[in-house]
């Protein structure tokens, strides 16, 4: 098979995957998006859905708060809201630490303000009243995240990105400079490359000789039966181990990150009962409103991060033409602008704002901590 | 009640009840979890009073008593780990249970295939209803059209018949010829085909007007059921021209026949494989129902629906299969036991295959549902939805799921998967394989939070080391 050829090809069509080809391709890249499940069947569409500022590290508030606006021109093709959201403390101890927090967060452009737990409890009567400190910030909210594969299958096709499902990358070579992607269907060629795979980078990278310190997590979530309002804003705890949130079709939706147990080669991963019961738990303390909900189900996701939990955004070190975009922590959140900032990297142009370059952790690099 | 057991039973119909006697019988230590209040399962459910116990049920049941295993009764298991450490909900509060064997032993659930209408008030499933009749002693309504196929549908007449109510019409998808076909095989069970005969004679006696290769247009009324449309069927179960009738009716009894239920073994990344034989989506085993998955094992309805006549012998087998793997000496070597259950599970499985083959829908069934008619009634999602989300792309049940909400109910997926894949298999030519099953997950049947987070103190709750804020 002698295969097509592309001005950019994108492994992984996750939200990551999806936002860089749609811009490169707007600025002119002929670019193809393959995908080995469905697009938006990772990370992208079973997480949470949370888009919250609360939770996000200072150095990335800047890419969370221009994706906020991102999403919320998406508007209800994703069923986007912002409805706001509490974070909440139990103990003195997590009261200092959340006020320490959201104060450094403010200052990084957040609009995040400590409350009285009397607007609390008025606000938000399905909450416990044990709470000792809150913040608030009303840029917070949620999208659905389950929309994600209609949502970008719909954009790719107006954006004109030729994108492939069902179709795995198996193994990646280079001919003549250009990269040779053989997948499942054929093979695919390419003069620039993106990988875009998630939690699946660390078995993506040693094809193209490549290694990252790439950890992969299982993170939980879990939706109860449909019922009468109780939330109406998104709840976070201080630990940051705890999202909930009442969709508008009456279910609550618990996430927080508890692990649960598999590997990404191996097909979907699975509740560990243990951090589930301890998540419901936690969500069962901080909502008492809840407690008479029953479970309807529970799932998990794969996403991957490095050493110093930040992005993998840039060239990939030692090969000419390929660039990765991944291990995004709140990449649901961040996705869709910091896709673009690496579009626009691809097309030979300076993103607005630095990306988060690989080369930190190649061999010989200081390894330090420090973005570039 | 302890934790650790040689191994545990789930499900205590003829199929569990029989392996757990079996696999005691070789000296393990045996856990048989139901969430009903006593062994029986569908067919053999015990009533609720001890004087109206009485046949296969109540045998089963002293037989039981007097066998050395454990049962733990009203236990609705939600979640099994890989480890097979069983989670439940009983009436003490959340128990977890642990063994390194497992057998599966959940029977079937029903299928449906949507028409307009089927969502009423006044329709019930034909295997709902023989628990409604058997149970209860409750009839569906006065006046019932009994309309489906397979086997169900003459017993469920017969029983609407005996409490007094009346069958408007008996609506078999099946044509008579198709009942031919199978006559053969159906003579590997001859008291069952008899039994089966006796009910259509009664039926035909006593006028019930029989349609055969019929099958419901719609079913229509104001917030209930008043009306049925019934219409002829093609061979492939297309809806033809011919003359159709509408008659008044104030209940719908309605069924295709039973799938195997499969929500443990998906949650246990068995392998399955899509066999019509078998009813659909079913978890790969092998002839003494080992699972890909090393000490899973599955028997009765769960393993392929064959019915109760098959379902102890196949829970002999592989409970013998399970003490064997184990290196229990007494079925080491050539198990003759095992054979002999063999050979009869091979008559009554050509029985149970023949009826599952002629209740099992074919084709057309997925055209009789309207563009507005729903296909998953927990999440209202019509089928129009379903067609246009298979039109932009979607081409797994996890696909359609995902793009339309279908099947993340509370039903969880157990109503609609069947139609849904169907439809997707009529619409983009693919083969049911490759369209897939959802996901399984946990948990296995809605559970209230309260309930499994039981007692506990916020201190407790073990927080790990945030990640870097
Ligand atoms: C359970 C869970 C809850 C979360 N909750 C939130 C939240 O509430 N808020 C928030 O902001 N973030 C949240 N996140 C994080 C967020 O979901 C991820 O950061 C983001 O979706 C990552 O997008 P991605 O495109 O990098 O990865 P993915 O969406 O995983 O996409 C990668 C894609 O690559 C494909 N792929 C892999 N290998 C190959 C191959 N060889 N060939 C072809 N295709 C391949 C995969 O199939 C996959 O679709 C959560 C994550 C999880 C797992
Ligand atoms: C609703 C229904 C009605 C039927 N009526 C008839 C009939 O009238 N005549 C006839 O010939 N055949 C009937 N059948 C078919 C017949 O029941 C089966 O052929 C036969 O019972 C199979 O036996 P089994 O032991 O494999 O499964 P079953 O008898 O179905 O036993 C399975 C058991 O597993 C238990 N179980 C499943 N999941 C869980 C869980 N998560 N936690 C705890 N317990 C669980 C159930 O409570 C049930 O008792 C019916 C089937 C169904 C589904």
């Amino acid at each position: 098979m002698t295969g097509e050829r592309y001005d950019l090809a994108v492994v992984g069509g996750g939200i990551m995957g999806c936002a860089a080809a749609i811009h490169a391709c707007g600025g002119g890249l002929n670019t193809i998006v393959i995908e080995q499940g469905a697009i938006g069947s990772g990370a992208s569409g079973v997480n949470a859905g949370t888009l919250s500022l609360q939770i996000k590290r200072l150095k990335l508030m800047p890419y969370a708060l221009k994706s906020h606006a991102i999403w919320r021109e998406a508007g209800k093709a994703v069923g986007f809201r912002r409805i706001g959201g509490y974070t909440l403390a139990f103990t003195e101890r997590e009261a200092e630490f959340l006020t320490e927090r959201m104060a450094l967060k403010r200052e990084a452009g957040a609009p995040i303000r400590m409350v009285s737990l009397n607007e609390v409890a008025d606000k938000e009567p399905g909450l416990s009243r044990s709470v000792v400190a809150a913040s608030y910030c009303e840029e917070d909210g949620d999208a659905n995240s389950s929309l994600m594969g209609v949502y970008y299958r719909h954009m790719l096709r107006e954006a004109g990105v030729a994108f492939r499902e069902r179709d795995g990358v198996m193994d990646i070579t280079r001919e003549k400079g250009d990269f040779v992607l053989r997948a499942k269907s054929g093979t695919i060629r390419a003069k620039r490359l993106l990988l875009a795979a998630g939690a699946w980078l660390g078995d993506l990278l040693p094809m193209l000789g490549s290694h990252l310190p790439i950890t992969v997590r299982v993170n939980t979530v879990s939706v109860t039966e449909p019922g009468p309002p109780v939330i109406g804003s998104i709840i976070g705890h201080a630990t940051g181990l705890l999202s909930l949130k009442q969709k508008s079709n009456g279910c609550i939706l618990i996430g927080g990150g508890w692990q649960g147990t598999g590997r990404p080669a191996q097909g979907r991963g699975e509740v560990n009962a243990n951090t589930l019961l301890t998540n419901l738990r936690l969500a069962r303390h901080v909502a008492p409103g809840i407690a008479n909900r029953r479970l309807l189900r529970s799932w998990t996701g794969y996403e991957a991060h490095v050493p110093d939990f930040y992005p993998l955004a840039g060239r990939l070190p030692g090969v000419e033409n390929a660039f990765v975009l991944g291990c995004v922590r709140g990449g649901f959140t961040i996705g869709p602008y910091i896709g673009r900032l690496m579009g626009d990297l691809i097309l030979g142009r300076e993103p607005e704002l630095p990306l988060f370059d690989p080369a930190r952790f190649a061999p010989g690099s200081s390894n330090s901590t420090n973005q570039h | 009640m302890r934790e650790d057991w040689d191994a545990i039973v789930l499900g205590a119909g003829p199929a569990g009840a029989e392996a757990a006697m079996t696999a005691a019988s070789f000296g393990f230590r045996v856990l048989l979890i139901d969430e009903e209040h006593a062994a029986g399962g569908q067919i053999y459910r015990a009533p609720d009073h001890e004087h109206g116990d009485k046949g296969e049920g109540r045998e089963l049941r002293r037989r039981l008593g007097e066998a050395d295993v454990v049962c733990a009764f009203e236990h609705r298991v939600w979640h099994i780990t890989r480890d097979f450490e069983v989670h439940a909900l009983g009436p003490d509060g959340p128990m977890r249970f642990r063994a390194p064997s497992l057998i599966v032993a959940t029977g079937a659930i029903e299928r449906h295939c949507p028409v307009p209408g089927w969502t009423l008030p006044g329709v019930i499933g034909l295997a709902a209803a023989t628990i409604l009749l058997k149970t209860h002693k409750v009839l569906p309504g006065r006046r019932v059209v009994v309309a489906g196929s397979g086997p169900l549908l003459p017993f469920v007449a017969n029983e609407i018949r005996q409490l007094g109510g009346t069958v408007v019409r008996l609506v078999d998808a099946a044509r008579r010829r198709d009942w031919v076909g199978v006559a053969p095989q159906v003579l590997y069970a001859p008291a069952l085909a008899m039994r089966g005969a006796g009910w259509l004679a009664r039926l035909a006696i006593s006028g019930v007007p029989l349609r055969y290769g019929h099958g419901l247009r719609e079913i229509a009324g104001d917030g209930k059921v008043e009306r049925v449309t019934i219409g002829p069927l093609s061979p492939d179960w297309d809806q033809t021209e011919g003359a159709s009738e509408t008659v008044e009716a104030d209940a719908v009894c309605i069924g295709y026949g039973l799938i195997p239920s499969n929500d443990v073994t998906r949650l246990l990344r068995a392998d399955h494989e899509f066999d019509p034989d078998k009813g659909g989506w079913v978890v790969r085993t092998d002839a003494e129902g080992r699972t890909s998955v090393p000490g899973l094992y599955v028997c009765g309805d769960a393993a392929g629906v064959v019915g109760a006549a098959a379902a102890p012998l196949s829970a002999r087998i592989a409970a013998r299969a399970l003490a064997r793997d184990r290196g229990d000496s007494a079925v080491a070597g050539h198990d003759r036991e095992a054979a002999r259950a063999r050979a009869a599970l091979a008559g009554k499985t050509i029985f149970g295959r023949a009826m599952t083959k002629i209740a099992t829908p074919r084709r057309g069934a997925s055209n009789w549902a309207k563009d507005e008619t729903l296909i998953c009634r927990c999440e209202g999602v019509s089928k129009g939805a379903i067609e246009a989300a298979i039109r932009e792309g979607c081409a797994t049940l996890d696909d359609v799921k995902v793009a339309t909400r279908c099947g993340m109910g509370s039903c969880g997926g157990r109503i609609c998967a069947e139609p849904v894949g169907a439809l997707i298999a009529v619409l983009t030519g693919a083969h049911r394989a490759e369209i897939g099953q959802a996901t399984g997950r946990s948990p296995l049947r809605p559970v209230s939070i309260d309930q499994i987070v039981g007692d506990f103190d916020y201190s407790d709750i073990p927080f790990p080391e945030a990640s870097p804020q």
